[in-house]
């Protein structure tokens, strides 16, 4: 038997069911891989081992349980460990968003999300790092330090969930949840080599998750594989009536089993292969789509032709949202207070010295898109043009059922690359905004590496709703290749 | 057009964010980029086109009104800075006020 965490989640999902391995097993080998490895990779912000160990010895009961009574029904995540983004509320847990103004928040709530892998027997290692409010493509923008990417300790992991992709990837957890705003689970995924699934905007109740941009906030699952991120998406997917937005349409069984990829049309837009784009990332997604078309698929081009607009659009919307949903931190309710000498000065002085450099420059953005006199222009403009990136889709999924593309322009940059440019840092997340714009699922997963042995990955985007054929699709690719199983020099 | 630093300053205000002068300098700076690049939004002719605030094809959906229980006050207490019998304690509002 090779060791715990060199299992897949499914493979440990069946050691529990055999016997072969308890949850307590597999709990105390991710928590010792943790214990060697964290201190370099800093995936974490904070850990809950005695909960875990709680966690795996009530799994073990019912295990042994269900042993007996095989025909009972026990969620695959039974006894498995993951760890959540630290922008999800555990309760009683510590929960920061990576930022100092949530300092010592232990949240009186748990996130729906987070409630229902906890139900489903899942063993919670910890909280991951992200940066602060998932605003930023580097994981840099956390106030309690940046992660670093298990293939190269001087690069970043992207971001921003950039703990939950490194600590999955690092095989710290079987798998992670992530939010994901512009990118920040498919892009983090892509710099990882790992896969990444962005549900449609609705498909997971966002109660509980920190609110960033609340038109376009989903949450998502970080894994191994396709086949790895089923079950806990299964789990987490569906209507939440804590969650308005949520959908009401149930999620149909994803048969992985009926992955096939013939007459499957499989659309390549054109404006995802832009000038500054890296060349072996290019040719690793071009090699990509030739394995989907010799499995089958119709590639075929097309246009979205307003996707070099979607930069603009999420940079206005997104702050916008974000400097409302940002306004609840005035240190009255919750994290650290700042000056006392009055109202107003108590609220200057916590949000100015406790948010950091990122989060401060989107809440001017946002509140200056939303001040009189410029509201017509940028904001109200930015959502007429997003109209049209949705457009783009839905024409686009008449002519094909699939979307592949680049996730990212390029591969994981080193650690500090972007200085104090957040134009550039932008810029990171073109192939990955417009997916949120039009409200659309992606999966992101490895297709190869750089010269430099970086993970290249791919998105595919679906239809809303379509998360099983991007599932299907990913899984069909990840039964003829071997990218997935490429692990970091750890 | 880049930002002047008086409206850098009047949105820090509207955002309750206090600034150094050296941030109100840099995000300045930053900012006016940012806006730039923005600028080409103002090219595309939406004369027609109805604005997208959100997704989904919802529409504002209902629940039933029933009462249930919240959270005990301990507990929605515990992470504020300062309480006092069962409310949260904040410095004046009005003294000192400009």
């Amino acid at each position: 038997m090779p060791h715990p965490t060199d299992l897949s989640l499914l493979e440990a999902a069946s050691a529990l069911r055999d016997g072969q391995l308890s949850s307590r097993d597999l709990t105390q080998a991710c928590l010792e891989r943790i214990d060697r490895l964290d201190s370099q990779l800093h995936a974490f912000l904070a850990l809950t081992p005695e909960l875990a160990l709680s966690q795996a010895d009530a799994a073990d009961g019912r295990l042994a349980e269900w042993r007996r009574d095989p025909a009972s029904p026990l969620p695959i995540t039974w006894g498995i460990p993951i760890a959540i983004k630290d922008v999800l509320c555990l309760e009683g847990v510590p929960t920061t968003a990576g930022s100092r103004i949530l300092e010592g928040f232990r949240p009186p709530y748990t996130a729906t999300s987070v409630g229902r892998l906890v139900s489903a027997g899942a063993v919670i290692l910890g909280k991951t790092n992200t940066d602060e409010f998932a605003m930023g493509s580097s994981t840099e923008n956390s106030a309690y330090g940046p992660t670093r990417n298990p293939w190269d300790l001087a690069r970043v992991p992207g971001g921003s969930s950039g703990g939950s992709a490194a600590a999955v990837s690092a095989r710290l957890c079987f798998a992670a949840l992530g939010t994901d705003t512009g990118g920040s689970i498919r892009q983090p995924a892509s710099f990882c080599g790992i896969s990444g699934l962005k549900p449609t905007y609705g498909r997971v109740s966002r109660y509980g998750l920190i609110a960033f941009g609340s038109s376009l906030d989903t949450v998502g699952v970080l894994a191994r594989s396709a086949a790895d991120v089923v079950p806990l998406f299964t789990v987490i997917a569906g209507h939440d009536p804590l969650d308005s937005t949520s959908t009401p349409d149930p999620l149909p069984e994803v048969r992985l089993d009926e992955a096939d990829l013939h007459g499957l049309r499989v659309g390549v837009p054109q404006e995802y292969f832009i000038e500054g784009i890296q060349p072996d990332v290019e040719r690793a997604v071009r090699a990509a789509i030739e394995v989907f078309r010799s499995l089958g698929a119709e590639v075929i081009s097309l246009h979205l032709p307003h996707t070099d607009l979607a930069l603009p659009v999420y940079y206005l919307i997104a702050p916008a949202e974000a400097s409302a949903n940002l306004a609840r931190y005035d240190a009255v309710r919750f994290g650290p207070r700042r000056s006392e000498s009055s109202l107003t000065e108590q609220y200057l002085e916590t949000r100015g010295q406790l948010f950091g450099n990122e989060v401060k420059r989107r809440i001017m953005l946002g509140t200056y898109a939303l001040s009189a006199g410029y509201y017509d222009a940028y904001y109200a403009q930015a959502q007429k043009v997003r109209t049209l990136i949705k457009a783009d889709f839905d024409t686009a999924f008449q002519a094909v059922d699939l979307i592949a593309c680049p996730v990212a322009p390029t591969t994981a940059f080193a650690i500090g690359a972007h200085g104090d440019d957040p134009l550039s840092m932008y810029l990171e997340d073109v192939f990955t905004l417009p997916a949120n714009l039009a409200g659309v699922p992606g999966i992101a997963f490895p297709v190869g590496f750089d010269s430099h042995r970086l993970p290249v990955g791919l998105q595919l985007n679906a239809p809303r709703l379509e998360e099983p054929r991007l599932l299907q699709a990913c899984h069909a690719f990840q039964q003829a290749t071997g990218w997935h199983k490429e692990q970091p020099p750890l | 057009m880049p930002l002047t630093i008086e409206e850098v300053r009047h949105i820090a205000h509207l955002a309750r964010l206090k600034l150094t002068p050296e941030e109100e300098g840099r995000y300045r700076q930053q900012l006016s980029a940012i806006l730039d690049h923005a600028a080409r939004l103002a090219e595309v002719d939406t004369a027609s086109i109805p604005p997208t605030a959100t997704v989904l094809p919802l529409q504002a959906p209902l629940r039933a009104d029933e009462p249930r229980p919240g959270l005990p006050l301990s507990l929605i207490l515990a992470n504020a800075a300062a309480s006092e019998d069962g409310m949260f304690r904040i410095p004046p509002v009005f003294e000192g006020e400009a």
